[in-house]
C-alpha cells in the first residue's frame, strides 16, 4: 500500500467514469454498425421481422427507463440537500423500475422463445436470411443491454447502501454521481435500440 | 506526509508493506511494482513466442515437411501471432514502461487509480491463461491465425473459444490501463507541468490511451460475436445464414489497424525520450512531434481497409483507404525527420540504449517504406498474403516495438533495478541481434515479391536458398537475444550499483534515487522548464 | 487542485420537466410511425432518438454544468464513431 491511496480526486473519478462510458457506447457501436449494414442489405426482411416484435412492450420499457433516469438524477439532488430519506426512496424506485424492465424483457424473450424464435432455431432458419440476422441482432443487442442494466443495478445498489450508511453525503457523492452517469448511459443505448427494433417497420 | 516519511524513503524493491514476500508483489498497488510484474510476465511470454517463431523458421529451412506436420505449423503460427500481438506488443511498452515511468515522468506519486491498475494486471494474466489454455484443453490447438477470420473461425473443429475469449479479456486489461493513464495525465501532472512541458513519452502514452479506449471495444464486441456464432449459430458472419464474412474483416481491422498504433506510438515515445539524452541536445520540433502523435492516433483510425484490398471492397472504399494510408505516413515521417534533426550536430554518446534507438530508426524506416508499397492498391494485389507482408510487419512491429523496448530497458534499467549492466555484453548482444534480424527478415521481402505465400509450412524448391538464409538469421538473432537477456538478468542481481543519473538525462525520473523510493518524490517538484533543455543546463557527464 | 464537488444543485422540478419532454418525444416518435414517411422513417426516428439522448446528456448527465472538456470528449467519440460508419458504407453503400 503506497501512501498515495488516500488521495481523493472526485473529478478524476468522474473523468474515469466518462471514459468507461465511452468504451461501453462503442461496444454497442460495433453492433450498431452490424445492424446498419444488414438493414441496408436486407431492407424488406428487416421490415417484416420488426413487425413481429411487441411494440407495446417496447414503449412500456422505454417509459420505465426514462422515469428511472429522472429518479436517479433526482436522488443526487436529494443527497446534495442532505435529504437522505428522499434520496433512498428515489434510488429504490430506480432499482425497482430497472428490475421491472428486466421482467418485461424476460416475458418478451420468453414469448419469442415460445414461438420458436431463438438463435439457431428451426423456425428462424425457415424464415430466411434477413430474419435470422434481424433476430440475431435483436437478441444480441437487447441481451447485452439487459446485462448492462444488471451492472447498473449492482452499482446503484452499492450506492443505496452507502447513502444509508452515510458514506455518500452532500460533501462526498461521486459514487452516486458515477452510478447515475452509468445508468443514463444504459438509458441512452435503449433510446436508440427502441426505434431501431420496434418503430422502424 | 511527514509521518509517512519512513515509507516514502525506502525504495520500492525492498519496501515491506502489508503483504510479505511474493504477495507483496502480486497485491502491490505501487505502479513501479506493477510495471515489474508486467515486465516479467511479458518477457516470459516473449521467450515462448520467439521460440515458436524459431521452430517455424526451422520448418522452413527446407521444402517439404522438415520438423513438423502442416497442421502443427498452422497451430504454431496462430499461437505465435496471438502471443506476440495480444500478450506482448499491444500491452508491452505502456504496461511495462508506462506503468513504471509515467508517474515519475510527470511528477506524480502513482497513477490515478492504483487499485484498478493492479486489477488490470490480474485481468491480463487471466486473459493470457485463458488464451493459452486453448493449447491444452479440448481438441487441436487453434489454426486460424491471430486474425480469427470468419467463417473459418467458427467452422474449424479446433479449440477456438478459449483463444477468442482470452483476446476479449485481454482487451479489458488494455482499456483499463488506457483509462488510468488518461486520467493520470489529466489530473496528476506536477505543478507547472503544462501540457507543452510534458515529456514526449507521456504524450505518446496519452495518444495511445485514447486509441486503446476507442478502438478496443470494437474488437471486444466482434470477438463476442464470433463466440455467439460458434456457440449459438447466430448468423452474424456466416454466409449460409445471410451474414457477411467481409463485415467481420471490417470490424476486426477497425480495431486491429489502430492497434498497430497502440504498439508503435509508445515505441516512438521512448525514442523521442532517448535521442535528446544521448545527443545532448533539445529535441528538435517538440510541438511537431506532439501534433504528429495525435494525428497518427486520429488518422490511424480510418485506414483499416488497407488490409482488405483483395476482399472485394467497393472501388471508392479502396481508393479512400489507400489515400488515407499514404496520409498517415506523413506524421510518421515528420517524427523521423525530427529525430534525425535532433541528432544533427549533437554530441552523440554511443551507448547501448542509443545503439538500439539508432537501429530502431533504420528498421522503422524500412518497415514504413514497405508499408507504403502495401498501401498502394496495385502493388498490394501482387503482394497480398505473401512473405512480403510478414517481412513488413515484422520490421514495423518487431523492429519498432522490439527495438524501442530494448532501447527502453537499457535506458531505464539502472533506474528500475538500481544496478548497471555490462555494456560490452549488451553491445555484443545488440550487434548479433541486429545482424540476425536483418538476415532473417530482409530475404522475406524478396521471397514475397517472387510469390512465396505466407502461412504455409512448405514452399516451391526455387525459394529454398533465401529461406535458408532467413532461418540462419533467426538463429543468429535469438543467440543475440539470449546474450542481451542473460546480461540483464545477471545485472539485475549482481550488477554494480547505479548512480541516480547515469546518462546525464534531464527528465524527472533521473532526479530521484535509483531505485526510486516508494512514493517516488519526497516533495512533488515544481516544473519551470521544458523537459529537454539541454542547451541551458549542461549536467556533468556521468556516463564514464 | 481540490475541485472535489463542482456540481451545482439542480432542482427536482428541472429533472421532472426534462422527463416530461422525453416522454412527449417518445410519444411523437411512436405516432409518426403511423404516418407514411417513406424513406424518411429511419431519419425521423433517429433524429428524435438523437434529440432525446442530447437531453439526457445535457441535463441528466450534467453536461450543461460541467467543464466544456467533457463536451469535447463526447464530440470526439461521436465524430470517430460516425466517421467509422461512413467509411464502412463507402464499401457497402457503393458496392
Ligand atoms: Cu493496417
Amino acid at each position: 500500500m503506497t501512501p498515495t491511496e488516500s488521495h481523493r480526486d472526485d473529478v478524476g473519478a468522474k473523468i474515469g467514469m466518462w471514459l468507461f462510458i465511452f468504451t461501453e457506447l462503442l461496444l454497442f457501436g460495433g453492433l450498431f454498425i452490424v445492424y446498419a449494414v444488414y438493414r441496408y442489405k436486407n431492407p424488406v426482411a428487416f421490415h417484416f421481422a420488426a413487425e413481429e416484435l411487441n411494440r407495446g412492450m417496447g414503449i412500456l420499457n422505454t417509459i420505465l427507463l426514462l422515469i428511472s433516469s429522472a429518479t436517479v438524477a433526482m436522488s443526487l439532488t436529494a443527497v446534495q440537500l442532505n435529504e437522505r430519506g428522499k434520496s433512498l426512496i428515489l434510488i429504490s424506485i430506480t432499482l425497482m423500475l430497472g428490475v421491472l424492465f428486466l421482467v418485461n424483457k424476460y416475458i418478451e424473450w420468453g414469448d419469442k422463445w415460445g414461438h420458436g424464435i431463438y438463435p439457431g432455431s428451426e423456425k428462424l432458419l425457415e424464415l430466411g436470411h434477413g430474419e435470422v440476422l434481424f433476430f440475431g441482432l435483436y437478441f444480441a443487442m437487447t441481451g447485452l443491454h439487459a446485462l448492462h442494466i444488471v451492472i447498473g443495478l449492482l452499482i446503484l445498489t452499492i450506492a443505496l447502501f452507502r447513502v444509508k450508511r452515510n458514506r455518500i453525503t452532500s460533501s462526498d457523492y461521486v459514487l452516486l454521481e458515477n452510478g447515475g452517469l452509468y445508468w443514463h448511459m444504459v438509458d441512452i443505448v435503449w433510446i436508440f435500440l427502441f426505434p431501431l427494433f420496434y418503430l422502424i417497420v | 506526509m511527514s509521518s509517512e516519511n519512513h515509507s516514502c524513503q525506502s525504495n520500492y524493491l525492498t519496501f515491506k508493506g502489508k503483504y510479505a514476500g511474493v504477495w507483496g508483489w502480486l497485491f502491490s498497488t505501487d505502479h513501479k511494482r506493477i510495471g515489474i510484474l508486467y515486465l516479467y510476465s511479458i518477457l516470459s511470454f516473449f521467450i515462448a513466442g520467439a521460440f515458436l517463431g524459431l521452430l517455424m523458421k526451422l520448418e522452413l529451412i527446407a521444402p517439404g515437411s522438415t520438423i513438423m506436420r502442416a497442421q502443427t505449423y498452422n497451430g504454431f503460427f496462430t499461437l505465435h501471432g496471438i502471443t506476440m500481438i495480444f500478450l506482448i506488443v499491444i500491452p508491452g511498452i505502456p504496461a511495462v514502461f508506462g506503468n513504471f515511468f509515467l508517474p515519475l515522468l510527470i511528477g506524480a506519486r502513482d497513477v490515478a487509480f492504483p487499485r484498478l491498475n493492479l486489477l488490470s494486471w490480474w485481468i491480463y494474466i487471466l486473459g493470457a491463461l485463458v488464451a493459452l489454455s486453448s493449447q491444452f484443453l479440448g481438441s487441436d490447438p487453434p489454426d486460424t491465425g491471430w486474425t480469427f477470420y470468419a467463417p473459418y473461425s467458427f467452422r474449424t473443429g479446433t479449440n477456438m473459444l478459449p483463444a477468442v475469449l482470452g483476446a476479449f479479456i485481454l482487451g479489458f486489461s488494455s482499456i483499463l490501463t488506457g483509462l488510468n493513464f488518461i486520467v493520470t495525465i489529466h489530473r496528476l501532472r506536477a505543478p507547472g507541468m503544462t501540457w507543452l512541458r510534458m515529456p514526449l513519452f507521456p504524450w505518446s502514452l496519452y495518444g495511445t490511451a485514447w486509441i486503446q479506449l476507442l478502438a478496443t471495444p470494437i474488437i471486444g464486441i466482434t470477438l463476442l460475436m464470433v463466440v455467439a456464432e460458434r456457440t449459438l449459430k447466430i448468423g452474424f458472419f456466416d454466409p449460409t445464414l445471410g451474414g457477411d464474412p467481409v463485415l467481420y474483416q471490417h470490424l476486426f481491422w477497425i480495431y486491429s489497424h489502430p492497434a498497430v498504433y497502440i504498439m508503435i506510438l509508445p515505441a516512438m515515445g521512448i525514442i523521442s525520450e532517448l535521442l535528446p539524452a544521448f545527443a545532448r541536445k533539445p529535441i528538435f520540433g517538440y510541438k511537431a512531434i506532439v501534433v504528429s502523435t495525435l494525428l497518427i492516433a486520429f488518422i490511424g483510425y480510418f485506414v483499416w481497409g488497407h488490409h482488405m484490398f483483395t476482399a472485394g471492397m467497393s472501388g471508392t472504399a479502396q481508393f479512400a483507404f489507400s489515400f488515407l494510408t499514404f496520409l498517415v505516413a506523413i506524421p510518421s515521417a515528420v517524427k523521423v525527420f525530427n529525430w534525425l534533426a535532433t541528432l544533427y550536430k549533437g554530441s552523440i554518446h554511443i551507448q547501448t540504449p542509443f545503439l538500439w534507438a539508432a537501429s530502431f530508426l533504420f528498421v522503422f524506416m524500412i518497415g514504413g517504406m514497405s508499408g507504403l508499397v502495401l498501401g498502394a492498391l496495385a502493388t498490394n494485389v501482387h503482394l497480398h498474403d505473401t512473405a512480403f507482408v510478414v517481412a513488413h510487419f515484422h520490421f514495423i512491429v518487431f523492429g519498432g516495438v522490439g527495438y524501442a523496448f530494448m532501447a527502453g530497458i537499457h535506458y531505464w534499467f539502472p533506474k528500475m533495478f538500481g544496478r548497471m549492466y555490462d555494456s560490452g555484453w549488451a553491445n555484443t548482444g545488440w550487434g548479433l541481434f541486429f545482424s540476425g534480424f536483418l538476415t532473417l527478415y530482409f530475404p522475406m521481402f524478396i521471397l514475397g515479391m517472387k510469390g512465396m505465400p505466407r502461412r504455409y509450412f512448405d514452399y516451391l524448391p526455387e525459394f529454398h536458398g533465401l529461406n535458408v538464409i532467413s532461418s540462419l538469421g533467426a538463429m543468429l538473432m535469438l543467440f543475440g537475444l539470449a546474450i542481451v537477456l542473460i546480461n540483464l538478468m545477471r545485472a539485475a542481481r549482481r550488477g554494480a550499483a547505479a548512480p541516480d543519473n547515469p546518462w546525464g538525462a534531464l527528465t524527472l525520473e533521473w532526479t530521484v534515487p535509483s531505485p526510486p523510493p516508494v512514493a517516488n518524490f519526497i516533495d512533488i517538484p515544481t516544473i519551470v522548464t521544458h523537459p529537454y533543455d539541454y542547451s541551458i543546463l549542461q549536467p556533468k557527464d556521468l556516463s564514464k | 487542485m481540490n475541485s472535489n464537488h463542482s456540481l451545482p444543485r439542480i432542482r427536482y422540478s428541472t429533472y421532472l420537466w426534462v422527463l416530461a419532454v422525453l416522454l412527449a418525444l417518445t410519444l411523437i416518435s411512436v405516432l409518426i410511425t403511423y404516418m407514411d414517411l417513406g424513406r424518411f422513417t429511419i431519419l425521423g426516428a433517429l433524429s428524435i432518438a438523437t434529440g432525446k439522448s442530447f437531453l439526457v446528456l445535457w441535463h441528466y448527465m450534467h453536461l450543461k454544468h460541467e467543464n466544456r472538456f467533457y463536451l469535447a470528449m463526447i464530440a470526439l467519440v461521436l465524430l470517430v464513431f460516425v466517421a467509422v460508419l461512413v467509411f464502412t458504407f463507402l464499401d457497402y453503400g457503393l458496392k
